[in-house]
């Protein structure tokens, strides 16, 4: 009974960890993105944050300024919208995003006294068909924000996101199919565990090596899911106002533009875990390092759980700004042209994917 | 434990479900039944049934009814305001206590499965996981796997000639 209680509140400590993480980058990657589209576009970009005269270091001052403003302002229902589903519209959309994160593993184990803990808040061992059931979930918020809304432009806003999400899901399916087929596993701690060690002694045994097709599907396909530029025909504010949240002020407002990055949070951890090894840190193992030329380094578990958590967040930063740097990269597809390469383009690639993954392992055997 | 929870999910579902029937908007309806069959999905895991789980929320609360509620919101029904709709209810009472009482009957013999005393109630390791459920499909029940396939795609291919056609 001991045991059941400390398992559960590990699991719950974990969770609160995981989803403070999550929301206090989501905040952060909103100061990124500004400063990175002053960067691109060659201006300075949000510096006008001051607190009494004291502009800081723009990062606190935003991070504390925005969702108050946010907070403090008036929230608008406009007439004729339906109201329920108005207000449960963002809730709906900001749900499934947050608990994905559950599965996706930030370090190996860590032993305290006799415990061995899994550092993963949910191993499930349906984990990626947990992931695609809640981005599935997801199209919700969208559907019913832009319907509820009494507004055309956001009804057509939430029909184009249903149908670029169900779109794009099936390219994203397809290159999760073919690393399942390749780690034969669908829960991603043993996925994560599965890349460690090295190819040809050197390299690090990450699926980025294996599948780089896979890799790009995925990551067009997840930034196509997360409904950014250039694939942000929902909500383009050129043609629809604002999309699907136009009607939207105040926190609600904030609980869409929040689920857009930690959707982009997601798109990165899933990147990191699947393809650059997740927690794996080159040469790490267990106990410690063991370097190509055979020196070795031994280290206590908590360093090296610690080095991994550490490894795993470096990897979510930099697909993020990744992410952020495609963002503002890249001009808008028209709608017709983003329809063209989730079908004709990336769904066959996908399929091809598959195909040659499943004919390699059944001529070679897995890995 | 469990016991509060599944009366607490078994309201919740039947309440669902009746707002699929009782709801005047055909959006609403469509949303309590996405939540209908979402509770199933945890009903499942109950059951140990954690792939079927993902399956339900994946398929049917995800897929197939976004593509629901899609097509309401752009035939933009409004709530039907047709009295008429009165005149069947007699028939449509009828045939409800008839379906009732079959499904009443069939229930019969359930009470004789459930779990008690003297049965064993655990399952087999492995139950209901992906490897049990995909070698059961890909060797017992093969054949009916490939059926359903076959329907699939012949469906699949119907839809694409009708939506052709009427491109023109």
């Amino acid at each position: 009974m001991d045991s059941v209680w400390f398992d559960l509140a590990v699991t719950g400590v974990m969770a609160l960890i995981v989803v403070l993480n999550v929301l206090q980058l989501a905040g952060s990657l909103g100061w990124v993105e500004r400063k990175g589209s002053a960067l691109i576009q060659d201006r300075i970009g949000a510096n006008r944050a001051a607190i009494f005269g004291f502009t800081g270091f723009g990062l606190v001052n935003t991070l504390m300024a925005d969702p108050l403003k946010f907070l403090t302002k008036e929230d608008i229902i406009p007439a004729g919208v339906d109201r329920l589903f108005h207000t449960l519209a963002p809730c709906i959309h900001l749900f499934p995003a947050l608990v994905t994160f559950a599965v996706i593993p930030f370090g190996d184990v860590l032993i305290i006294g006799s415990h061995e803990i899994n550092l993963q808040v949910a191993p499930l061992n349906i984990g990626i068909l947990y992931i695609l059931a809640m981005v599935s979930l997801g199209v919700y918020g969208v559907v019913l924000g832009g319907w509820a809304s009494n507004n055309r432009w956001s009804l057509l806003g939430g029909i184009r996101g249903s149908a670029q999400m169900i779109s794009y899901e099936l390219a994203m399916g397809l290159a999760l199919v073919a690393m399942i087929m390749m780690y034969g596993t669908l829960d991603l701690q043993a996925m994560a565990r599965a890349q460690s060690g090295t190819i040809l002694g050197v390299l690090p045994n990450w699926g980025i090596f294996y599948q780089p097709l896979a890799f790009l599907i995925f990551l067009t396909a997840g930034i196509a899911e997360s409904k950014r530029v250039p694939f942000d025909l929902p909500e383009s504010e050129s043609e629809l106002v604002s999309g699907f949240f136009t009607e939207y002020s105040g926190t609600k407002h904030l609980m869409f533009f929040m689920t857009d990055f930690v959707e982009v949070i997601i798109v990165a951890g899933l990147a990191a875990t699947l393809f650059f090894g997740g927690w794996q840190v080159p040469y790490l193992y267990r106990d410690g390092f063991h370097f190509p030329g055979g020196a070795t380094l031994l280290l206590p578990n908590l360093v090296v759980a610690i080095l991994q958590v550490i490894s795993f967040s470096v990897k979510v930063l930099f697909f993020c700004w990744l992410q952020i740097m495609i963002r503002w990269t890249l001009p808008r597809f028209r709608y017709d042209q983003l329809m063209h390469l989730g079908w004709i383009g990336m769904l066959p690639l996908g399929f091809l994917n598959a195909i040659m993954t499943a004919v390699v392992i059944l001529t070679w055997g897995q890995r | 434990m469990g016991f509060v929870l599944f009366f607490i999910l078994a309201a919740l579902m039947v309440g669902a479900a009746a707002g699929v029937v009782l709801c005047r908007h055909p959006v609403r309806s469509a949303m309590c039944l996405v939540m209908t069959l979402f509770v199933m999905a945890v009903f499942f895991i109950f059951l140990d049934a954690d792939f079927v789980a993902a399956l339900q929320v994946v398929v049917y609360a995800g897929a197939i009814m976004v593509v629901f509620l899609f097509v309401i919101m752009l035939l933009n029904l409004q709530g039907d305001p047709d009295p008429r709709r009165a005149r069947g209810g007699f028939v449509a009472l009828g045939l409800s206590v008839l379906f009732a009482l079959v499904l009443l009957y069939l229930l019969k013999g359930v009470g004789a499965l459930l779990p008690g005393p003297g049965m064993a109630t655990d399952v087999p390791a492995g139950f209901g996981s992906t490897e049990t459920v995909g070698l059961r499909l890909f060797t017992h029940y093969l054949l009916q796997f490939e059926i359903t396939g076959l329907l699939m795609l012949a469906s699949v291919i119907g839809a694409v000639v009708l939506a052709k056609r009427r491109i023109g």
